[in-house]
């Protein structure tokens, strides 16, 4: 029997559709029923050490993965690009053309891996960036920051 | 072809006779009925046997955590208390549910079902045997880095819906982490794929073998090598130790579930342990043969397909104890230390990796490193 494309997409529905069910079914109604709910105003106060909570969390602070966050999405869109390469790479190597598509791959893979390697000059790739520190830990002259 | 555990029933006699009568009683939706109900049961005993073992897997952690620093752990709660995992799950159903009165409630709500739906997810595409695989999408792969990044979005949503501090911080931690490792991990991934040419992970399986010289892992020195970046991604990934800054309790009290009390708590804890499982199970699959019984044992037939249950999970559960004891061993790293490691170190040697193997594809054909030196060793000795 061969089954129909939906078919096939039928367990994962099932399992969102589970998780989902689990989490509203048990925190919902299921231990409703058997918890206590004695509110009060000190318990519902925001974890702070015991010390009442110095305004809201929601404040802009320096999360310097700003960078590191652009940086992911050039990978995560490389790595999209190169799925379909690399799995064509297998059939293509039988009929002889490997070592074409193993050219482009590294290409491909070159461009990257340079972007990577002005980040990582540039100090973008360190906790305490050297511009910040005013001076360069490997003693080289710095790219400049624009 | 077998690419779902409906297909792989419908062979069978008892199903085709239980096929013959749904499509006779309802037309054309009989198939159809017969995959939702097949589907329904396969579905309920894979989260529920996955589930059990989440909560051994707390257990088992515990246990260990006992035994390497001499203390006798829970031993209370049924033999070696074995059901203290039971008892836990009672205990928080029956604590009191406090959201923080300044927390987004909407959010604060969806966070653990994001992380539990995420990890359940992932468990579609898990190969347990060649029968038993929920559905082996011909995008396995794809699928399951896609799915598998909403425990991210929920470790972030956690942190933040609280408006605690402590949390805020541990979910910032734990989104950068996430989506720092998840490069390499798919590059390694990619390797396997390289040698496999397919995505789905019945077929990456099936391009192994039984035997260790016929898995990916020894296949050349690159993949060797993929392996161990692949795991310790993985490690960071579900946030274990020595990886597990987004929670780390000594400096941020509990990280991004700090707020969470209860079952809301528990469902981030049991996604946890599941998603270990699953990691474990995704790199036994794709590096160690997963499902592969050498002699060609694990056939069509029930033994067979024990058999083959019995090879993966024994792989990934040895997986899974090397990474709790990799727990409690391990001290911590720094955040600057793992963004380090990601960025300086695993990154450039998996894109290194990946070119590596190519070139071992390329110029050798794709033979292994093991055939390879078979061959010349038969040739010097004269035998053909």
């Amino acid at each position: 029997m061969s089954t129909s494309n939906l078919d096939i997409y039928m367990p994962i529905l099932m399992l969102l559709l589970l998780g989902v069910l689990l989490v509203v079914v048990t925190v919902v109604f299921l231990s409703k029923v058997v918890r206590p709910h004695n509110p009060n105003p000190v318990k519902e106060q925001a974890y702070e050490c015991g010390e009442d909570p110095v305004g809201s969390a929601w404040s802009l602070f320096n999360m310097r993965f700003y960078v590191t966050g652009l940086i992911f999405i050039i990978f995560d869109v490389e790595t999209a690009l190169m799925f379909p390469v690399v799995v064509v790479f297998k059939s293509m190597n039988e009929v002889g053309l490997g070592g074409l598509v193993l050219i482009e791959l590294t290409i491909f893979v070159l461009i990257l891996a340079a972007g990577l390697a002005y980040c990582w000059r540039k100090g973008d790739l360190d906790w305490v960036k050297s511009y910040q520190t005013g001076k360069d830990p490997s003693g080289r002259p710095r790219i400049e920051n624009d | 072809m077998t690419d779902t555990i409906v297909s792989y029933l419908a062979n069978f006699e008892p199903f085709k006779s239980f096929l013959a009568f749904l499509t006779e009683s309802y037309g054309a939706n009989g198939p159809t009925i017969f995959a939702f109900l097949i589907f329904l049961v396969a579905v309920i005993i894979v989260v529920g046997a996955l589930a059990t073992i989440g909560g051994l897997g707390t257990y088992a952690e515990r246990k260990i955590s006992a035994d390497m620093q001499a203390r006798m752990g829970p031993n209370r709660v049924g033999p070696y208390g074995i059901l203290q995992f039971l008892a836990d799950g009672v205990k928080m159903l029956m604590k009191e549910d406090i959201v923080p009165k300044d927390a987004d409630r909407f959010l604060f709500f969806i966070a653990p079902m994001l992380a539990l739906t995420g990890v359940f997810g992932t468990l579609a595409v898990v190969p347990f045997s060649s029968g038993l695989t929920l559905t082996d999408l011909n995008v396995g792969v794809i699928y399951l880095v896609g799915i598998g990044s909403l425990v991210g979005l929920a470790v972030f949503l956690g942190g933040y819906a609280s408006n605690s501090k402590w949390s805020m911080i541990g979910g910032m931690r734990g989104a950068s982490q996430i989506i720092s490792y998840e490069v390499p991990v798919v590059l390694s991934i990619l390797a396997v794929v390289l040698l496999s040419g397919t995505l789905s992970f019945g077929g990456i399986t099936k391009a192994q073998g039984g035997w260790p010289h016929e898995w990916f892992i020894f296949h050349n020195p690159f993949t060797f090598l993929g392996f161990f970046i692949l795991f310790i991604g993985s490690l960071a990934e579900s946030n274990r130790a020595p990886f597990d800054l987004p929670e780390a309790e000594s400096e941020l009290v509990s990280g991004y579930h700090t707020e969470f009390t209860g079952m809301r708590f528990a469902f981030f804890a049991l996604a946890e342990y599941i998603e270990v499982f699953v990691l474990c199970g995704i790199a036994a699959a794709l590096y160690l043969g997963g499902f592969q019984v050498p002699f060609n044992l694990g056939g069509d037939t029930i033994w067979g397909q024990l058999l083959q249950l019995g090879a993966f999970f024994s792989k990934t559960l040895a997986l899974y104890y090397l990474v709790i004891v990799i727990r409690w061993t391990l001290p911590r790293l720094r955040v600057d230390q793992l963004m380090s490691m990601c960025w300086k170190y695993l990154t450039p040697i998996a894109l290194f990796n990946l070119i590596g193997v190519g070139l071992w594809m390329w110029l050798f054909d794709g033979k292994s490193l093991f055939t390879l030196l078979f061959k010349s060793g038969a040739a010097a000795a004269g035998i053909h």
